[in-house]
Formats: structure tokens, C-alpha cells, sequence
């Protein structure tokens, strides 16, 4: 792959600059937030072409921007935000991504490692049970015909009605887990026979359950607002999405744009990045199509921790209100939000893209819970299987700066294809095991490609969000078990 | 001649097919996709799948093809390991998929794969080639 060689400037230690000027056809300039040793990589393939290209959509405000995680994607990089003008710009299926809200859901206990040594096996053995995974993985739920329109409109709220959870999950979940934007009649017949069988499935390739300990923590209060704390807390992370509704969805969309483009005359320089006004029929299909695989994801992630509960109290023998498994805040990584944001003194309604990229809001904002009004918006950064994953708070510069954005993992250090070529799973699987680090994975094969060599050191990649001012950090985590689809 | 190339991108991979006819190119897009997903030796040809697909042009009639694959895959559980095409033009393809329901008894999934991407996607007439990437 060649190296970019196009024109890029230094504003400071986190922030270089794509002039607009670059390419003729950029509305706006690039915006990077990086530093000097990631971008060294960074410029060994070409993402820094597509924050340019993304500058190219119509009604684009402000900056294409990319966050300290930004890699290759496909027409949008990934870590790509991009708003867009409510009323003049458009919406780009490519600049949500495939995994429609695709994010992590954080839940809190009141065990510590010690009370969970003995029992890790067992718990990761019995998580692997009660979570369904794998590649074409059929989950548990059984849906009666026309129920997957519930699930599309009502998402978490859906799976809360149906038994799986507490209200109260919902109070923790970004949107409370329901996009009034949904309208599953925008939805195909397709997306939707590829959904029902796989609500409550984790997936495979990235997703994964984590049983994590706290290890560090940067700002004890903050974390102690989110119930995080003391040091040797356990911890679990989920992070799965749409399944196969989404990528339907996401698929048959990107075909109807690339249709749509012709009509309203929007030439691209990638076809990836096809489009629609956000006014037009096109684009508000897609917007209540999208928001319908959001509320899926809710759905999903909602009916996961209700099992992954359940997996904790059986292996323990301790009923849940003793154990904890309290959820701290569930936020997608994929997505396209309707927002209202401050420009020139001025409230604007905007379309927020953040593809690989995670909301951020700071403290005060109104679209958070009232427990989390005085800190800001948890942010959850998972890393790999072999090191760590972080809590952070959204900032009121990444409001000011980045539509309320910041990164959302480690990003890939190398292809996919090459990690395997480097590892075999097994010796993943050993290496991970002799770092007290216990897995099950539904393919050894896909265990490979998941490798920490294969991804960027997610500790650097949150230190340039902080530093660059998006998030601050709050609490470190390092994993004890993982379950990978 | 290969019928088909792996190609490597950062987070992602793809297939780079080559065949006699835009057709067969198009065959051994679908051979590659499944020698990413499985091992195309373990999968016995006794279930045939009949795809019949329409897009505008040539470029999203790619797109369709592989992403009717993988929908074939996530509803049916359908793994391939030949294709044979019946109708070609710009617009339309009619295929014979042969396979079998997988079988993680026998199949070992080594990759998933989400969809067909646009990025990097490529129809060449003269040379018979065609590109695609799949978000994974």
C-alpha cells in the first residue's frame, strides 16, 4: 500500500489539517486528531484520502474530521465524524457503517478479583453458554410474526417489556435505547428475516463479552458517580450490534443512494460514500431505517446483559441485587444522530456521522440522565483481548470541536489477513492464557484475527483524546475473561 | 490461470477474481468469498440455490451478488462451493449456487463476513477482473 503524500499542516501537538484547498471539490478542511508517533502510521495507507473525500459531502459543517483511532474504512475512514447541515446537507449510509449502532454496554459490580478467581473458568464457560455466538449464530428468542416491528420501534424498551432487564437499564442507555426516529415499515422484508433469528446473538469478528477488573482509576470521583471503584472491581463489558439486520439495512440502502445520487446530481470521488439529502424521500427512509437497526442493537445489548446476569448469579450462587450488575451507560459507535449544536453563537440542527467514532457530551447537556448531568457523558473504549479497555467522560471542547465526538478503540494495526498470517489462533489463545486471561471463542480461526498484535495500543490511542482535550480519563480496565463470537 | 486473489486492506479483506468470461469472474468472486468464510474442500455440493439477481449496472450488480450470498448465508445457513451461471448481462445474473447448510461439526468458520463494500470495487471488461471488499 503506498504511503499519502498529500498536504497535511501541524497545528499542535494533537491536531494536524487537511486544507480544503487539497482537493478541488473539499467544502471543508480535514481535521486530525493524532500525534506524531500514531501518524507515522497513519500515513502508511490511505485514510487521510478519505477524511478529504468525506470533505466532499454536501451541507458538510465545520471540519471532516478523524479521530485518534482513524484507519482505513471503506469512502469514510474509521473514527470519521462528519455533521451535516439538517436542512442543505445529506445522509450517507457509508458514514454510519454496516454494524448499525454497533457500541458497548458497561455493567458494574460489587465483586472484587479475589471473590471471582476461583469461579473465571466457570464464568466464562457459562457466559459462552447463555450468550449466543458465533457467525450465523440463531439466538434464543423466539419472535411471533410482526413482533420484529416492535423490537425496530421500541428497541431496549422492547426487550425491558418482554422481561429481559429493569427499567432502569434504560435510564443508562444513550437514547434510552429508543430512536423516536425508527419506522420499521422503512425497513425491508430482507433485513428483517435476517434479524429475527439473531436478536440476542453477540456475533462474531470483534464482538465480544469481557469480565474485566478495574485496575486503575484517574479520577475517583467521577468514577465513583458511575459506580466504578475501588481498585480490583469486576466489571463486564458487552460490544455487539445489528447483526444481520443492520448490514441489510446499511446494504440496501447504500444501493438505493448510489440510485439516488444520479437524481440529485451529487458527484463523489467514492461510491462508498453514496448519499441523499437528509429532506429528500431517500434520506429520511434511511434515517427511520437506521434508527430502527439502533433500536435493534438496544434490543440486542439489552437481552445480552439480562443473560450475562443470569450467568453471574448461577456461577456464584448469590442472587443479583447482592452482586451488583448495575449498568453504567450503553453508547454506539456507529451511528448518525439528528443533533442540535452550537455554531457561531447559533443553535443548528445537524446530522452528526460518527463511524467508529463515540459520543461524548459533556457534563450539563440535556440528552443526559440526571445522574450524569454534574460529570458528562461515559464514554467506553474497548481495547483488545490481551490488554486493556477505559472509561472516559465526554468534555465540553469535544462539544465545542468535534459535534460532541471522540474515539471509540484501539483501531487495527494490521490487515486483518496479515494478524493471521502472524499468529495461529492457538498460539493466541496460549499467549492469552498464560497472562491469566481465560477465553472462549466460537473460532479458534477467528481468535486470530483478533489478536492484540493486530490492533493499535488502545492506551495510546485514549492518552491523545485526553491530551487533544475530546475525553478525560477515568478508570482503566484489564480483562480476566472474554467470550469472542 | 488463479481464479482468485485475497487482497489485504487494514481492516478488512478482499477478493481480486480473474476468469475466461466476465462471468466466470464473477463465479470466482463467489469461490473467494467462501474460501475466506470456510475451506471450500469441506463443503459437499448436495443443496442447490438458485440466485437471481438485478441491479443498474454492472459495479451494483457485483455489490448484489455478494451481499445475496451472505443474506443466503445468515437466513439459509447455505455455505457454496461452485457457482454455475446461467444468464449474464450488466443488469441480471441467474445462478446455480451448489453447497451445503453449515455444519460447525465439519466447517470450521474462519471468518465472518458483514457485507460487500463499494470501496475498491472493480469491473474490469478487458481483462475479465473483477475487485471487491467486504467489511468483515
Amino acid at each position: 500500500m503506498s504511503k499519502w503524500s498529500g498536504t497535511l499542516e501541524r497545528l499542535d501537538n494533537h491536531r494536524w489539517r487537511i486544507p480544503a484547498s487539497y482537493k478541488p471539490g473539499m467544502r471543508v478542511d480535514g481535521l486530525i486528531y493524532t500525534d506524531e508517533d500514531m501518524l507515522q502510521d497513519i500515513l502508511s495507507d490511505q485514510s487521510l484520502e478519505q477524511v478529504a473525500n468525506v470533505a466532499f459531502l454536501p451541507g458538510i459543517l465545520r471540519h471532516s474530521l478523524a479521530m485518534p483511532d482513524i484507519h482505513w474504512g471503506y469512502g469514510f475512514p474509521i473514527g470519521g465524524v462528519a455533521a451535516m447541515d439538517f436542512d442543505e446537507g445529506v445522509i450517507s449510509p457509508g458514514g454510519v457503517g454496516f454494524d448499525i449502532n454497533c457500541g458497548v454496554r458497561l455493567l458494574r459490580t460489587n465483586l472484587s478479583e479475589p471473590e471471582i478467581q476461583p469461579n473465571v473458568k466457570q464464568l466464562i464457560d457459562q457466559l459462552f453458554r447463555d450468550v449466543p455466538s458465533g457467525l450465523g449464530s440463531s439466538g434464543r428468542i423466539k419472535l411471533k410474526s410482526n413482533e420484529i416491528d416492535r423490537v425496530l420501534m421500541q428497541g431496549a424498551r422492547w426487550a425491558v417489556d418482554s422481561g429481559y432487564g429493569h427499567p432502569q437499564d434504560l435510564e443508562a442507555t444513550e437514547e434510552r435505547g429508543q430512536m423516536a426516529s425508527a419506522d420499521a415499515a422503512h425497513v425491508s422484508a430482507k433485513a428483517k428475516q435476517r434479524g429475527a433469528p439473531q436478536l440476542g446473538t453477540l456475533g462474531s469478528g470483534n464482538h465480544f463479552l469481557e469480565v474485566a477488573v478495574v485496575d486503575e482509576i484517574y479520577e475517583p470521583e467521577t468514577a465513583a458517580a458511575m459506580g466504578i471503584g475501588p481498585l480490583g472491581q469486576i466489571v463486564l463489558y458487552i460490544h455487539c450490534g445489528s447483526r444481520g439486520l443492520g448490514h441489510q439495512v446499511a446494504d440496501d440502502y447504500i444501493a438505493t443512494m448510489v440510485a439516488a445520487m444520479k437524481h440529485y446530481k451529487i458527484e463523489l470521488p467514492d461510491r462508498q460514500l453514496a448519499c441523499a439529502p437528509l429532506t429528500s424521500p431517500e434520506g429520511k427512509a434511511y434515517l427511520a431505517a437506521m434508527s430502527s437497526a439502533a433500536n435493534y442493537a438496544w434490543a440486542n445489548r439489552q437481552c445480552i446483559a439480562h443473560w450475562a446476569r443470569e450467568s453471574f448469579c448461577r456461577v456464584l450462587g448469590r442472587p443479583e441485587a447482592e452482586l451488583g450488575l448495575e449498568m453504567v451507560y450503553d453508547v454506539g459507535h456507529n451511528m448518525g444522530k439528528i443533533e442540535t449544536h452550537e455554531m457561531d453563537g447559533k443553535r443548528v440542527k445537524l446530522c452528526v456521522h460518527r463511524k467508529g467514532a463515540t459520543r461524548a457530551f459533556p457534563a450539563g447537556h440535556p440528552d443526559l440522565p440526571e445522574r450524569y448531568a454534574a460529570i458528562g457523558q461515559p464514554v467506553l473504549i474497548p481495547g483488545d483481548m490481551g490488554r486493556y479497555s477505559f472509561i472516559l467522560v465526554g468534555t465540553r471542547k469535544a462539544m465545542e470541536e468535534a459535534f460532541g465526538s471522540t474515539c471509540h478503540g484501539a483501531g487495527r494495526a494490521k490487515s486483518r489477513g496479515a494478524a493471521k498470517k502472524a499468529m495461529q489462533g492457538r498460539a493466541v489463545l496460549e499467549s492469552l492464557q498464560s497472562r491469566g486471561i481465560t477465553v472462549r471463542a466460537g473460532s479458534i480461526g477467528g481468535l486470530a484475527e483478533e489478536a492484540s498484535e493486530a490492533y493499535k495500543d488502545v492506551s495510546h490511542v485514549v492518552r491523545v483524546a485526553h491530551n487533544a482535550g475530546l475525553s478525560r480519563l477515568v478508570a482503566r480496565t484489564r480483562p480476566v475473561g472474554v467470550v469472542k463470537g | 490461470m488463479q481464479p482468485f486473489e485475497v487482497i489485504e486492506h487494514t481492516a478488512d479483506i478482499g477478493i481480486k477474481a480473474y476468469g475466461g468470461t466476465l462471468a466466470e469472474a464473477f463465479a470466482n468472486i463467489g469461490m473467494g468469498l467462501f474460501s475466506i468464510m470456510t475451506e471450500p474442500e469441506t463443503v459437499d455440493q448436495t443443496e442447490k440455490h438458485v440466485a437471481d439477481i438485478e441491479a443498474p449496472d454492472v459495479e451494483a450488480l457485483l455489490f448484489a451478488w455478494v451481499n445475496h450470498l451472505l443474506f443466503v448465508f445468515d437466513v439459509e445457513h447455505l455455505l457454496f462451493s461452485r457457482f454455475d451461471i446461467l444468464q449474464f448481462s450488466d443488469e441480471k445474473l441467474v445462478a446455480e449456487c451448489w453447497g451445503e447448510v453449515y455444519d460447525p461439526g465439519r466447517h470450521e468458520i474462519e471468518l465472518g463476513v458483514k457485507s460487500a463494500t463499494y470501496h475498491m470495487l472493480e469491473v474490469d471488461r478487458e481483462h475479465n477482473t473483477v475487485q471487491i471488499i467486504f467489511d468483515v
